[in-house]
């Protein structure tokens, strides 16, 4: 199938500027003969992956292709089928995960203040009450966040509570952070607001991140990689290196080698799209 | 906006006006329908020290006792049986049926089984309450937001703090639902039970007394009294509700 590229051979000359060696930045999760089937309908079939320590790597694809059902079966939400899923050689339950809903209202717990639900994940693992206080202020002063977090989430916008969220993943200083078209239902400023909070995040912690997006520009502008998925059975149409500059700004968006990416991939997911 | 508070007064005032008016050209007969003047004297006199007052609070005391045991009982088994849809299914019409049965059919029955005493009217009334909680408390752990069970599993949540932390506190809201329609109907089918063979107080034994000897104000106060307990009763828990389930409706 020629849907299934080699891991460089699909990038364009335009990014060719990258070693031959760089898909080989030690990897972090190991993804082998991962099948799932919903009902009747094969998601994965016999699906390999890798992805790389302390690199954002966005996932794009299709309508339906699986790619939050991607990152829900390496964070344990959903349960699969066959295959192995390693964080560097150990398993989920010895691997500290953050996960970052899309619908913030719902992840929230509307019971317990903002500060609380923050702190909730170091309560979960019985931190003790005066440290995850100190905690929690410590990363918010990071975070240069100015919410008022006494008030419940039900009384913040929508961007403060996805912040909210955000930092309720980060408070454990998880090894992987995962999200889940986090921005998509913010509007556009606050959209672009939170891209930088959490570009400012990840070249910070270098913690590993895997995005799934359904906006193309944002899917690239954050990456290191953009994983491509094909329709279903998902497979990697393509896992494009993005080696763009950090800190990636407005220039960016406008940068011939980012626009040379960005079309790259739009032309393997319009390719994927028509195979239908 | 401040004269809008005074909107709800105004159907009072009116609904007295009207009576005052059906007395004064005397629609009705006046025994059948006293004047507000004397009806509220009696309510006044009755709920100050007088026999009304002993019968409002025995229709508390019994109503109280109701949508305790039913709350006791309704709501851990809604908890087991909303948590399992299965098991929810598999029960679903045998709750419904009795949900929709009028409990006041099933006085004979009760009061076969337990007599004619305090614990008859008590217990048709936890039955009548407790259908209504369950299925309401069982809803609600059913319709708990799946995001946010995720969410707390992601966290590393145990499936008992999942229960302690997030499916409890989610179905709290739709809990005060069934307790609200719960109390409601605990006191109508307790205030009815009253009124049967062997009661000798509660407001239903007031109302049906005074209306055999024909003491009519007696009878309307007993009502009013009567009302402003269902009131009563639904706006505590609504104020409570809203003190405990403060994210209900956000």
């Amino acid at each position: 199938m020629s849907a299934v590229a080699k891991e460089n051979a699909a990038v364009p000359p335009g990014t060719a500027a990258v070693r031959p060696g760089a898909g080989d930045d030690s990897i972090h999760i190991t993804i082998r003969g991962l099948s799932k089937k919903f009902q009747d309908v094969v998601i994965y079939d016999n699906f390999d992956l890798d992805i790389p320590r302390g690199k954002f790597v966005s996932v794009f694809g299709p309508n339906g292709c699986g790619k939050s059902t991607l990152i829900n079966m390496i964070a344990g939400l959903t349960p699969i089928d066959a295959g192995t899923i390693l964080f560097g050689g150990k398993t989920l339950k010895e691997t500290k995960i953050g996960y970052v809903f899309q619908n913030y209202r719902e992840a929230l717990f509307p019971w317990l203040r903002s500060f609380e639900n923050i702190a909730y994940p170091l309560k979960l693992m019985q931190v003790p009450k005066a440290e995850r206080r100190a905690k929690v202020e410590r990363l918010v002063e990071h975070m240069g966040v100015k919410i008022d977090l006494a008030r419940y989430p039900y009384e913040l916008s929508g961007g403060q509570m996805q912040l909210v969220s955000i930092m309720r993943s980060l408070v454990v200083d998880p090894e992987v952070l995962f999200l889940d078209e986090p921005f998509s239902a913010l509007d556009y400023e606050m959209t672009l607001f939170m891209r930088e909070q959490l570009q400012r995040v990840f070249y910070e912690t270098r913690t590993t991140m895997v995005l799934v997006s359904h906006d193309l520009e944002e899917a690239v502008y954050l990456a290191d990689r953009v994983l491509l998925l094909s329709r279903r059975p998902a497979r990697i149409a393509d896992y494009a290196l993005a080696p763009l500059a950090r800190p990636r700004t407005d220039a960016t968006l406008s940068d011939p080698q980012f626009v040379q990416l960005k079309g790259h991939c739009l032309e393997i997911f319009q390719r994927e799209v028509r195979k239908s | 906006m401040k004269r809008d508070a005074f909107l709800p007064v105004v159907g009072v005032i009116g609904l007295i006006a009207v009576w005052y008016v059906a007395v004064w050209i005397k629609v009705v007969d006046p025994v059948l329908l006293p004047s507000p003047g004397a009806t509220f004297t009696a309510l006044a006199k009755g709920m100050a020290g007088g026999a009304l007052a002993v019968d409002f609070l025995r229709t508390v005391e019994r109503t109280g006792y109701a949508i305790a045991i039913a709350t006791v009982f309704a709501v851990p088994v809604g908890i087991v049986l909303g948590s399992s849809e299965r098991l929810y299914r598999s029960v679903e019409f045998v709750i419904d049926f009795f949900r929709s049965t009028p409990a006041s059919a099933l006085f004979p029955l009760f009061l076969v089984v337990f007599g004619v005493g305090d614990k008859t009217k008590i217990l048709v009334g936890s039955f009548a309450a407790a259908l209504g909680i369950l299925f309401n408390v069982a809803y609600g752990v059913m319709h708990a937001r799946k995001t946010r069970l995720l969410a707390a599993r992601v966290m590393g949540a145990s499936r008992l703090r999942v229960l302690t932390d997030v499916l409890l506190l989610e179905s709290l809201p739709q809990t005060f639902v069934g307790l609200r329609s719960g109390v409601s109907i605990a006191l109508v089918i307790v205030v009815v039970a009253e009124m049967f063979i062997g009661s000798q107080d509660g407001l239903g034994h007031a109302v049906f007394e005074a209306q055999q000897l024909f003491r009519m104000p007696e009878m309307y106060a007993a009502i009013f009294a009567a009302g402003a307990l269902g009131y009563g009763l639904n706006l505590l828990f609504l104020l409570v509700e809203k003190r405990f389930v403060h994210w209900s409706g956000k």
